[in-house]
């Protein structure tokens, strides 16, 4: 098991290789999906307060790109 | 049509000559630039001539990004902008103009004042011809490729730095063609790589003269719908 | 009635049916993302031998690779989407050329920390200016710059026509950068680096290898999902917020 972890003397590369891609993948991938919720709490939210006097969520969020 | 395209050119040209702000600047940037190298790395003078082809490239790319934000952004806030958008030019043209014009008043003075400031860094006379040479063949690229990032970035706040940002990318094949025209030359490497150099550098120009402007129009329809 | 190309290719681009494809889509595709990746790395770490050159280092290249191919594959996604929207206008083009690129500005960041990582024992430097590792640097760069420039810009629209303008001036440049850096490269150091071509790879780590690649393939396009929603709900959160803002004003 020691051996596995010294890595052949490389432990010092090549568990912060390791180490540092996933930290990287995991906070992208935890931000990906806050924001997504943040957008999607956000966007029911104002869809309640605007009631049924909005449009249709697919015209208003599509508004957003074309004019 | 070419009457307009001159006329624009001219104005531009004019312009900038009589406030003396792009190319007077810029030149006084170059000079700021190359006299602090020695005060960086020390006044030995060997090591300037090896440095000298490189550091007078990266302060003539430094000096020329320093000019860009105006090419458009001066015209979009006093509205003569819109009277350009509206007259017979295609935007297309109007970018060549502004393009060329950004050439002659800055990029032609500081490919002017790289021999002298040349001497300030050591390097030896019989490579400033070749130094002049590339600088020529090159400089037109910086001027249109820069033409893309100024209308990027035209009505940004503080678009200047984010244009500086966005076309510094672009410009590394110039800086690398261009010092290695130099180099190859003198540095006593063998075979036909300064040759090799200068002529991709005027390719890049030509490549750059052509999709430079047809980018800047793009993104100023994008910018000023 | 038969839908002509064009009306069929524009059904699609309609958000709602994004919306509802990409919720179906999206929880497979975690699966399979987690499991490839998690036998990939048991491959690349337990179960592969150690290079007979390189020793245990060559680990190393089951996240290095991987991490350079979705640096190219993030430009490419976000190039291509910025040409359909520039020539199509298709709406959903610009989200996805925008939710591309901070995903891409990762993987190039964790290619470049690997490679230094793996550069140093192998090459006794943590940086080297050799072709590859300059090259990613610059599309780090452009990464960055296109980022800022959709920071920099309020307006959606305008900021997706800029954005897509930049990302294919990147796109065209992105080789002439590439063989200008060789260029100078072969000018500066005559063949004394070490090679990476050397050892040609054995079938057992190409196996570790292609999964990995494959699990951070499925992973980039989970994410790239997953950020295109979040998009596609700011822009109705804003849009929802103008129409507030202008009915109370009337």
């Amino acid at each position: 098991m020691a051996e596995f972890f010294s890595m052949g003397g490389y432990a010092l590369y090549v568990w912060p290789c390791y180490g540092i891609a996933a930290l990287v993948i995991a906070g992208l991938v935890w931000q990906s999906l806050r924001d997504w919720h943040v957008q999607a709490a956000l966007a029911a939210e104002l869809e309640k307060a605007a009631g049924g006097r909005v449009r249709r969520p697919a015209d208003a969020a599509r508004q957003g790109e074309m004019k | 049509m070419r009457r307009a395209f001159l006329a624009l050119a001219a104005r531009d040209i004019r312009l900038a000559a009589g406030i003396g702000g792009g190319g007077g600047m810029a030149v006084f940037f170059f000079l700021t630039v190359v006299a602090i190298v020695p005060l960086g790395v020390g006044p030995d003078r060997p090591v300037l001539e090896l440095l000298a082809p490189g550091m007078l490239w990266v302060g003539l790319l430094l000096a020329s990004l320093l000019t860009l934000d105006r090419m458009f952004q001066a015209d979009v806030e006093d509205g003569s902008f819109d009277l350009l958008s509206m007259g017979p030019l295609p935007l297309e043209l109007v970018a060549v103009a502004k393009s060329l014009a950004h050439w002659v008043v800055t990029g032609l003075p500081l490919v002017v004042a790289a021999p002298v400031l040349g001497i300030l860094l050591n390097l030896p006379p019989e490579r400033m011809p070749l130094l002049v040479m590339a600088m020529l063949a090159g400089t037109p690229a910086l001027s249109f490729i820069g033409a893309v990032g100024a209308a990027l970035t035209v009505g940004i706040r503080r678009g200047g730095l984010l244009a500086s940002l966005l076309v510094l990318p672009f410009y590394i094949p110039v800086l690398i063609f261009g010092v290695g025209a130099v180099e190859a030359a003198a540095g006593g490497f063998e075979g036909q790589a300064g040759m090799q150099a200068m002529l991709l550098l005027g390719a890049i120009s030509l490549a750059s003269f052509v999709i430079g402007p047809l980018g800047a129009a793009a993104a100023l329809r994008a910018n000023l719908r | 009635m038969s839908l002509t190309a064009a009306q069929r290719f524009h059904a699609y681009a309609n958000p709602a049916r994004f919306m509802a494809l990409s919720d179906r889509l999206l929880t497979p595709l975690w699966a399979a993302a987690l499991l490839t990746i998690a036998v990939g790395l048991w491959f690349a770490l337990f179960n592969s031998p150690p290079d007979y050159q390189q020793g245990e280092t060559v680990r190393i290249m089951y996240v290095h690779v991987p991490s350079a191919w979705l640096a190219m594959f993030g430009y490419s996604v976000m190039a291509f989407a910025s040409a359909i929207a520039l020539i199509f206008r298709h709406p959903l083009a610009d989200v996805a050329a925008k939710s591309a690129a901070p995903i891409g500005a990762a993987f190039t960041f964790l290619a470049l920390v690997t490679g230094s990582l793996w550069g140093k024992p192998m090459w006794g430097t943590w940086w080297e200016w050799d072709a590859r590792m300059t090259s990613v640097l610059i599309l780090l760069f452009l990464y960055l710059g296109y980022m800022a420039l959709w920071a920099a810009i309020e307006d959606p629209v305008r900021a997706a026509r800029a954005a897509a303008v930049l990302a294919l001036a990147g796109a065209i440049n992105i080789p002439v950068i590439r063989y200008s850096v060789v260029w100078w490269n072969t000018l500066h150091q005559p063949a004394s680096v070490f090679r990476m071509d050397g050892p040609t790879i054995a079938p057992s780590m190409l196996l570790p290898l292609g999964l990995m690649a494959i699990g951070f393939t499925l992973l980039f396009l989970a994410l790239h999902l997953v950020r295109m929603r979040a998009e596609i709900m700011r822009r109705r959160v804003r849009a929802l917020r103008l129409a507030r803002a202008s009915s109370s004003e009337a």
